[in-house]
């Protein structure tokens, strides 16, 4: 699994791993929407394109965790999905570009589990080594 | 990036069997001092040596962490329901000078003024006994929860606007609620200078249909019947008696307070470079009260107490109608008795050594417990200080607890505001499956409804500290004092 969750008592750790920088942030966004929903229920009608800045690459991983979790409130949608599009460097820091996939929430079709509140700075790390992009970070449930 | 300060060991002193101190060291500009016993203290202090290289920070350091930001007055303190949040422990009191203080995303949490209030009714436990698998598919059926659950009332953001300034008003105004419910809220259910326009769009759009939702994880609808009285003359103050049915719901600002947090972190974060604020946890980004940035995230953490306000007075309409539908009760029977905030920072006055000080209170996971004679206590409760309402789990029991004059001297006054977390939420789904746990609390005649059964894993009895402790420590150390016990009969999860 790219992707494994960390013991942290009140709150949830994940922990994203990757050959490509792309696919850790992909790995990500899929520990976090399988915490919220079972993804095995959401089929794929629909998707969204974001993008999100922040300072270094830490900063933009939880924006982007952040902005994931807007949009599943502010369209009603069950996401299951994360396709990263671009990373790029800017004089700010780094600019990512995504799709989410998904469909409409529909509580008679699809199993939720848990509400994330956000993702946060606490244990929040980016690792690069032996050729692994790896990010942790703990969200707010 | 955050500026490196430089690690200390932990030592914690005992000063009664109640409360200890971490002596200040190296960077502290106050000591540490927690509300525990002698078990709770080797627990941190295993989970200190434990967890040191886990990647995350223990409770006690996040403490010590507390007690080296600019501003801080008296102490760095701890509630017995102390456990590691992000930044500031849960349980974590933090009071600043508002001078030269500053103000914390993390002393304050993503949901904003999560909270609980308590309703009574004037039904007994015998009434509720055979009608109670019907009054919670009512209850479960009229008051919407879970993830991706939606409300009721749908606003524009005009309307937001409107709701952020108001609090509990804005509902009672539509219809949603008595105008005494807003005399038994902490602040009248609306705090002053909330500005919306610091509030970003982000925010408003992800709370336009979550007005009057309950949300998931921790949070609850839960009928209670009163096992015990401890203190006569404040249950009569505050209307409760043996036997009595009360009704406590526990949740915060949803959608909109996340998003706040998730901002303002951002915000923060450039703030505490820009002023060179010392810091030892990336989640402890702070601003200084008196700058922009900290007077922007000041006014926007109102709007989410509001918010929160005027989403419990919202779910309390829903309860009023759901009981009315199958008991005998008429709406305006139901009163409420409190409700009191845990995730909030307020500005208010207090007494340090014979001087009276503005302060902002930063309270984590712990709640406003003001003792007798305050001004902001409901006149009705002033002579006993003002009602606490602690959260248990949902098979163990919870308790009304009230504030005191030594609370006020020694805490600012504040009280713990739930059990505590004793076990991972991963741990509990692996020990627990959310179905067994709903049939053994039916054994135990307590009514479960949930849309998640992972969560009800999670929120599994035995995953929390005892609150029989964590409330006995508090009542020992004077600083809160029993009231009264109160049990479940039915349980709404989010």
């Amino acid at each position: 699994m790219p992707y494994s969750y960390l013991e942290h008592i009140s709150d949830v750790g994940i922990r994203a791993e990757a050959e490509t920088l792309d696919g850790a942030f992909e790995s990500g966004a899929e520990a976090m929407l399988n915490l919220i929903f079972d993804l095995s229920t959401i089929t794929v009608t629909e998707d969204i394109t974001f993008g999100v800045e922040a300072g270094d690459l830490a900063l933009t991983f939880v924006e982007t965790l952040n902005e994931i979790l807007f949009i599943i409130d502010r369209h009603s949608l069950a996401l299951t999905k994360l396709k990263a599009v671009q990373i790029k460097q800017t004089d700010g820091g780094y600019l990512f570009t995504g799709t989410v996939l998904g469909e409409p929430f529909d509580l008679e079709k699809h199993t939720v589990k848990t509400e994330v509140k956000a993702a946060t700075y606490s244990g929040l790390s980016y690792k690069e080594s032996e050729g692994k992009h790896v990010f942790e970070c703990v969200l707010d449930v | 990036m955050v500026t490196p300060v430089k690690e200390s060991a932990i030592e914690v002193r005992r000063i009664t069997d109640y409360t200890w101190e971490i002596p200040r060291t190296g960077d502290m500009r106050v000591p540490g001092r927690l509300y525990a016993d002698k078990e709770t203290v080797r627990e941190l202090l295993g989970d200190y040596e434990e967890k040191k290289v886990g990647g995350f920070t223990p409770a006690l350091r996040q403490v010590a962490n507390v007690a080296c930001l600019p501003g801080i007055v008296k102490a760095s303190l701890a509630m017995a329901d102390i456990h590691p949040g992000y930044g500031f422990c849960i349980g974590g009191v933090g009071a600043f000078d508002i001078e030269d203080g500053v103000i914390s995303v993390a002393g304050v949490g993503f949901d904003i003024n999560c909270g609980v209030r308590v309703l009574k009714t004037p039904l007994t436990r015998e009434d509720i006994e055979p009608i109670k698998e019907t009054l919670a598919n009512q209850l479960f059926r009229d008051v919407p929860s879970g993830v991706g659950s939606t409300g009721e009332i749908r606003l524009k953001e005009a309307e937001i606007d409107e709701l952020l300034v108001k609090g509990s008003r804005f509902v009672i105004e539509r219809g949603f609620g008595l105008d005494e419910d807003l005399e038994y809220t902490e602040e009248n259910g609306a705090v002053k200078d909330a500005r919306p326009e610091n509030v970003s769009h982000h925010a408003k759009e992800r709370q336009f249909k979550q007005v009057g939702t309950l949300g998931s994880g921790n949070h609850y609808l839960e009928v209670q019947w009163v096992e015990e009285i401890f203190d006569e003359p404040a249950a009569r103050a505050y209307g409760i008696e043996r036997g009595q049915v009360v009704i406590a719901i526990h949740c915060g600002s949803r959608a909109l307070g996340h998003q706040i947090g998730t901002d303002y972190l951002k915000i923060l974060e450039e703030a505490s470079r820009k002023y060179g604020i010392p810091i030892r946890d990336r989640e402890l980004v702070c601003a200084p009260i008196n700058s922009e940035e900290g007077r922007r995230y000041l006014t926007a953490v109102n709007c989410g107490i509001n918010c929160a306000f005027a989403n419990r007075q919202a779910i309390s309409h829903l309860t009023r109608m759901a009981f009315a539908r199958v008991t005998a009760t008429r709406p305006e029977e139901i009163r409420l008795l409190y409700d009191v905030a845990h995730n909030t920072c307020k500005i208010e006055d207090h007494d340090i050594n014979g001087e009276v000080k503005r302060l902002l209170v930063h309270r984590k996971g712990a709640t406003r417990a003001f003792g007798p004679g305050r001004k902001e206590v409901p006149a009705a409760y002033r002579g006993v200080g003002q009602p606490l309402l602690v959260g248990g789990t949902m098979g163990t029991v919870s308790y009304i607890l009230r504030g005191t004059e030594k609370g006020m001297e020694d805490c600012f006054g504040s009280a713990v505001h739930g059990a505590g977390r004793a076990m991972s939420r991963v741990q509990a789904k692996r020990r627990w499956r959310g179905t067994d746990i709903i049939l053994e609390l039916k054994e135990k005649g307590i009514i479960i409804r949930s849309r998640s059964k992972a969560g009800v894993a999670e929120e599994a009895p035995g995953a929390y500290k005892d609150v029989d402790r964590v409330v006995e420590i508090m009542h020992n150390a004077g600083v809160n004092r029993k009231v009264a016990r109160v049990r479940p009969l039915v349980c709404i999860k989010g």
